[in-house]
């Protein structure tokens, strides 16, 4: 049992909710309850942490993941002793030092160097232990200037520093590290996860929640991932990362064609008779006076009708896809009466409102024959070469005069993803060659 | 026992204690200009204001304390607003240190002690003034015997002060009304309590019922800061032996009785607080 730093045994955690009844009812509950988790009625809790069971062997950097609301600071607190479970029982092995909120019981009215001294009491150390490593920690904070002032007179990120340098120079056996990385400004960061680099050598346990997913793959042995309180997959950090941002996008997924379901009732699916309660939605036969203001909308007097739009990726339809996918659009199109004269276009648009892309029918000369009763036009993209971000879709029919037929503004949201955060808008294929005198080494590669 | 697990546990964090003794010391003058001096001059102001209105204002009208009223009135004071300051602030603590409750591992009973003692501070530092205005207006040095029990007193006090203390402030992080409760039955208490006036007054006050002394008896009797009081006010104030020891002891015993009492419910009621802050 000695080799596991921590070792939780089914662990749950519950929250009382507040709406049915706020806090103690009577003084004589209060009295007699202390423990008054376990008596409270199924639909009056919340289970922040539910049936958790982990062993954290010595020396391993665990990350924890998870959507906000998973858990993930509920487990922090719990290994940290600073909230006891409701059910099964949690081990630590060591000193613990708990980065959840740095700084806390900072006094501002006194000076920095006497509020070392307190968090580092506060933190387990003894006032020699602190005395000792005092110039260490400031000049780890970079305050060296400023440790005699008032820490109300510190920046937030003076404030931060301090209190993570106090907090890593505790020397715990396990750090619990919450989400703290964001402070401080790039060089103050680096040096942090060389702290952390650090104590990995040094064969430290540390216990990283973060929503850097980057950072997990880098930095842990291995990660965990929390879901409304439940382990969904442990292991391999790459592999937990990448079920973790799966499940991520099929929730945008989700939201997306909602959306788009709404949209398509609000507009698309009662047609023109309809113009009610469609919000700011343009509904009109007449297109409106500065098209290219308009934000979303329809209109256009007809005969021919889009009557829906389905994006597809490798024939099932999809809303969010990676950067180099298929995407295919599908337009369901109608006449009322034949047309001899007619154009069917698509344009992408950036969040921004950037035209990425627009073509037509017309333009690539396809010249119109004939189109009468019911059909399908499909537009496919090969390969989707667009940075990572949301866009959207116009799509229309209209006769090569200009004269707008059906024209859906902006109504079709698709998500783009992508393992590679470039920037712009287009990604052209491409690659990169050195010369043998330029050498690199890439993620996942290892140096030979 | 897990009471004596409890104290071995909070001697272990003595360090944390007077670091934040110090820090609620520090931070209280902190940006004045008199800064610490102010722990001197406030109960050296408070005694001349007292000692204007009621030779002045309001001359003696209480038998046997009619001369030096206002040092008689100053011997029950000071330790009443380190009873009352600690209660207040033992029942806010919890509260007011919400941050460090919900995010740093402590055992929480530091907080009102912590209260507690900062207050005794202040009390101490107010002695000497008290002390050299009894030596110069009422040539008064307290006796052997006298100073024998005078630490004793303060003993007491303190026990009764964080038993208090420990109850008010495990039970306001549920009941948020006990701050607004408290500061009103605080000053019926003040009044209740013989340091306006000369306890003699009111021994004989009130109708004896069922064999009892008069009311006015019993109720002093059942106050356990009236004996408090009583003993600073025949060590301090008046000539003559120390003879309410007895009830001293007496109200030893109920001080412990009630730390205890309040400690268990702190205990009881410990997992809550990170939660309920």
């Amino acid at each position: 049992m000695t080799d596991h730093a921590i070792t939780l045994c089914d662990v749950s955690k519950l929250y009382r909710k507040y709406a049915y009844r706020r806090q103690f009812s009577t003084l004589k509950s209060a009295l007699l309850k202390g423990n008054l988790a376990s008596e409270l009625k199924p639909n009056e809790v919340f289970h922040a942490v539910n049936g958790v069971s982990l062993r954290v062997p010595v020396g391993m950097t665990l990350g924890v993941i998870g959507r906000n609301g998973s858990g993930k600071s509920t487990l922090l607190k719990l290994i940290a002793g600073i909230t006891k479970p409701t059910f099964g029982t949690v081990e630590v092995n060591g000193r613990i030092s708990a980065l959840i909120e740095l700084g806390a019981g900072f006094h501002p009215e006194i000076s920095g160097r006497e509020n070392v001294f307190i968090n580092g009491v506060m933190l387990g150390l003894t006032k020699s232990e602190i005395s000792k490593r005092f110039d260490t920690i400031v000049e780890f904070a970079e305050l060296e200037d400023f440790i005699d002032a008032p820490v109300k007179t510190y920046s937030s990120g003076m404030y931060m520093r301090l209190g993570f340098a106090v907090a890593v120079h505790v020397d715990p056996d396990v750090l619990l590290v919450d989400e703290v990385l964001a402070v401080g400004d790039e060089g103050f960061s680096l040096r942090c996860l060389d702290k952390f680099a650090e104590f990995k050598r040094r064969g430290k346990t540390i216990l990283l929640v973060t929503h850097g997913l980057s950072m997990v793959e880098r930095f842990c042995d291995e990660a965990v991932w929390l879901d409304n309180g439940k382990v969904c997959g442990e292991g391999d950090p790459r592999r937990v990362v990448h079920a973790y941002t799966t499940e991520v996008a099929k929730g945008e997924e989700r939201i997306l064609s909602e959306n788009d379901r709404k949209l398509r009732e609000a507009v698309v699916g009662e047609g023109n008779e309809s113009d009610s309660g469609t919000g700011e939605l343009i509904s009109t036969d007449e297109p409106p006076e500065d098209m290219y203001r308009a934000t979303q909308g329809r209109w256009g007097a007809g005969p021919v009708r889009i009557d829906g739009v389905t994006l597809t990726r490798a024939g099932e339809s999809a809303h969010v896809f990676q950067s180099g996918d298929q995407l295919a659009i599908k337009l369901s199109v109608s006449t009322l009466s034949p047309v001899t004269n007619f154009v069917f276009g698509i344009s992408i648009f950036n969040a921004e409102g950037v035209c990425c892309y627009g073509t037509n029918t017309h333009i690539e000369e396809f010249t119109p024959i004939e189109f009468s009763g019911a059909g399908e036009v499909v537009f496919v993209i090969d390969s989707l070469d667009l940075v990572e971000g949301t866009y959207k879709l116009d799509v229309a029919a209209h006769t090569r005069e200009g004269f707008q037929y059906d024209y859906h503004r902006l109504l079709y949201t698709f998500r783009v993803k992508s393992r590679t955060k470039d920037t712009g808008i287009y990604r052209p294929g491409h690659r990169w060659t050195f010369s043998p005198t330029i050498r690199f080494v890439r993620a996942g590669e290892r140096l030979n | 026992m897990p009471m004596l697990a409890n104290l071995q546990r909070l001697f272990r964090y003595r360090g944390l204690i007077q670091t934040l003794v110090v820090r609620d010391l520090k931070a209280r003058y902190r940006g004045s200009v008199l800064g610490f001096f102010w722990s001197f001059a406030n109960p050296l102001l408070l005694l001349m204001v007292y000692t204007f209105v009621f030779s002045v204002v309001l001359p003696g009208r209480f038998p046997g304390v009619e001369e030096n009223y206002a040092l008689f009135l100053f011997c029950g004071l000071l330790p009443w607003t380190w009873f009352s300051a600690s209660l207040v602030e033992a029942s806010n603590s919890l509260l007011v240190n919400g941050n460090l409750i919900k995010k740093v591992l402590f055992p929480a009973e530091v907080l009102p002690l912590v209260a507690v003692i900062a207050n005794m501070v202040h009390f101490f530092l107010a002695l000497p003034i008290l002390f050299l205005a009894l030596i110069f207006f009422a040539s008064r040095t307290p006796t052997s015997g006298e100073l024998f029990w005078f630490p004793v007193v303060i003993a007491v006090q303190f026990v009764l002060s964080l038993g208090f203390g420990l109850f008010l402030a495990a039970l306001t992080v549920h009941f948020r009304d006990i701050k607004d409760l408290l500061s009103n039955l605080l000053t019926l208490w003040f009044f209740g309590t013989p340091i306006l006036y000369p306890w003699t007054i009111v021994a004989e006050r009130g109708p004896s019922i069922a064999g009892l002394p008069p009311a006015g008896k019993v109720l002093m009797d059942l106050n356990p800061f009236a004996h408090l009081a009583i003993s600073y006010q025949e060590i301090l104030f008046y000539d003559g032996p120390y003879g309410h020891w007895k009830w001293l002891l007496v109200t030893a015993l109920v001080s412990i009785g009630l730390f205890i009492g309040g400690y268990a419910l702190f205990d009881r009621l410990r997992d809550s607080f990170a939660e309920e802050v």
